[in-house]
């Protein structure tokens, strides 16, 4: 038998596969199709101070191996995530979940998670600084180190949870950032967020998505995230969770030899709906092809 | 929602660029006419929503239109291929409160779900009148499958090839039904609603990512509050629409 568990930031999974935020919704809709307490954990909808409608529509557009989105981060906002949607959650998952955060300023990020710090069914807290579809903020956390230490401070302050900043790709350097966040506090880093994009339409002679531009995610930008996680595990000593376009047992094992602990498993939920069972269960198969028996053995092992 | 492999049992043009394709699979997810499947195609990352035509215990009815290249590919399969298709997605409409003598309008390929509806209806012992709206005579389908079911049926064209000159608005003039059901593009489905003092039901199409209530691309803004089109539509009654 071949052992799939990992730790994340002092917290046991049982594997290291884990739905990412905004493809996964509340969890209710997959708790519909299979048990999702076979998932390490998962990382529910990107959560704010007040509620959003995000983006006007169209704010999905097809590309060649993914998909662009501008949803805009739609969520009922905090108060009601804790009050409805955790404990209708709590119905159908029984681990730890990833809490997963997103604002305007550092006090909208800071009243966040210090809501999420007293909720018990959150394990861990992940901190976007990177979702390019906001105007006004969201974006300019995670471009530049000096803003993402700052964010990272600022929330340090408010949760002894563990903390996962999670960073743009669409920056020149993301290893300094991943350092500034570690320097400032971080438990982890998850990378990464989608990558900015565009379509557009020939025969209107316009953008598809109604923001005109959209984050790109899916098996398109494997090589893009697996390039930055091998890059960033070199240059710090906190968990890293990998993500981006990992639709498969395989991606997983290259993502974890590249430096992840965890992974996130997105876009591929949206058009496999059981596409993390479906991973999970290839997993131990997987590995015993390559040899592996113990799967945290093997997290950097390509450096 | 179920996710099947779906065969192909046929696949045949009926109208221009129009296909009506049968699949033979597993049924038991669809609870009402009005509900999509979403339906993957080798070589496109994201599924395609398609309106149920109609269904019984082993087979599902579609009917598209090829607009772009995941219909075209579509439209070059053969009986005996298979599909990944996601079956059972929507709400549907809701037959409860259809009346004696309800209205179904079906605009272009908002006509297919009309399909299944109205044959539900009539075996329920009611008399629906059905409108269809097409651009012209080669984009006219199904007057006849309507029709053999007893249903009154009433075309119109834009270009006044076939049926009566104009929008489905103008094919409507004196029919006064107890409750109506709308699917089409949302010029037509804001015409119909304003024209008709009955209430109804709309079905509306959305860009979306998932089709089954994940992702939030399909939102839509309504008077009782925000409304994933895939999870909660495509049917919205007339009373919640914002314009
Ligand atoms: C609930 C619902 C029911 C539908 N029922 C039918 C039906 O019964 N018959 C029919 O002919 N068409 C129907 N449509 C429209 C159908 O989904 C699109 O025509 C189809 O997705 C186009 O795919 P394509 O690859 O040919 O076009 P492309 O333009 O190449 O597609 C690119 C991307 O845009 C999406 N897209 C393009 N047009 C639409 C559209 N109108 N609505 C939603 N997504 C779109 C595609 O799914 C794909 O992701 C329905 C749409 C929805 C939302
Ligand atoms: C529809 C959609 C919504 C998303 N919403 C969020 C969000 O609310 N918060 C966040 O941190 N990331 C969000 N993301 C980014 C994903 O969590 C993930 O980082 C990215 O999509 C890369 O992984 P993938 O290629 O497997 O999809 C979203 C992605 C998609 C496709
Ligand atoms: S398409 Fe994903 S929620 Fe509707």
């Amino acid at each position: 038998m071949v052992n799939t568990k990992v730790c994340l930031c002092g917290i046991p999974l049982d594997n290291p596969v884990i739905p990412a935020s905004g493809t996964f919704g509340f969890g209710y809709e997959f708790a519909e199709l299979y048990d999702i307490d076979c998932l390490g954990t998962f990382s529910f909808k990107g959560t704010t101070a007040t509620p959003r409608f995000g983006n006007p529509t169209p704010r999905i557009a097809e590309t060649p191996s993914g998909m662009l989105n501008a949803v805009g981060l739609q969520n009922p906002g905090v108060d009601a995530v804790i009050e409805e949607e955790l404990p209708r959650l709590a119905k159908c998952f029984h681990k730890p979940v990833m809490a997963n955060v997103s604002g305007f300023s550092e006090e909208e990020y800071v009243h966040v998670c210090e809501k999420f710090d007293a909720v018990e069914a959150v394990g861990w807290i992940e901190v976007n600084i990177s979702c390019p579809n906001v105007h006004g903020g969201g974006m300019s956390f995670g471009t530049s180190p000096e803003a993402a230490g700052a964010i990272t401070a600022a929330v340090r302050r408010v949760t002894r949870k563990p903390l996962i900043l999670k960073l743009s790709p669409n920056v020149t350097d993301i290893v300094s950032i991943a350092k500034a966040c570690e320097a400032a506090g971080a438990d982890g880093l998850s990378l990464i967020n989608t990558l900015m994009g565009m379509r557009i339409d020939i025969r209107c002679r316009r953008p598809v998505l109604a923001n005109g531009t959209g984050g790109l995610s899916g098996p398109a930008v494997f090589p893009v995230a697996l390039r930055m996680v091998y890059q960033v595990y070199e240059a710090v000593k906190i968990p890293i969770i990998g993500m981006g376009g990992v639709s498969s047992a395989q991606d997983v094992l290259e993502m974890m030899l590249a430096g992840a602990s965890a992974v996130e498993v997105g876009a591929a939920n949206l058009v496999n709906p059981y596409a993390c069972r479906d991973i999970i269960a290839d997993l131990p198969r997987e590995m015993e092809k390559y040899g592996i028996q113990t799967l945290s053995d093997i997290i950097g092992g390509a450096h | 929602m179920v996710q099947g492999i779906y065969t192909i049992a046929s696949n045949k043009k009926i109208a221009r660029d129009v296909y009506e394709m049968v699949l033979s699979g597993d049924t038991s997810a669809l609870t009402a006419p009005g509900q999509f499947l979403n339906i993957k195609i080798e070589g496109y990352f994201l599924r395609r929503p398609i309106s149920v035509c109609d269904w019984d215990g082993d087979t599902i009815t579609i009917v598209y239109k090829v607009v772009g290249a995941g219909t075209a590919a579509m439209s070059e399969m053969a009986a005996g291929q298979t599909l990944d298709v996601l079956a059972g997605l929507g709400n549907g409409f809701d037959m409860r409160k259809s009346g004696g003598t309800p209205l179904l309008v079906g605009g272009g390929v908002g006509t297919p779900p009309m399909a299944g509806l109205c044959r539900r209806l009539v075996a329920e012992g009611k008399s629906p009148t059905v409108v269809l709206g097409f651009a012209s005579r080669e984009d006219v389908f199904y007057e006849d499958q309507f029709r053999s079911l007893g249903a009154e049926v009433r075309v119109a064209t834009a270009d006044g090839s076939y049926g009566v000159q104009g929008f489905v608005t103008d094919a409507m003039a004196g029919i006064a039904p107890s409750y109506f059901y709308a699917c089409g593009p949302i010029p037509m489905l804001r015409a119909v609603s304003d024209a008709l003092p009955a209430d109804g039901q709309l079905s509306f199409e959305e860009r979306m990512g998932c089709g089954f209530g994940a992702c939030m691309g399909c939102s839509c803004q309504t008077k009782y509050g925000n409304k994933r089109i895939c999870r909660d539509g495509p049917v919205l009654t007339k009373g919640e629409v914002i314009w």
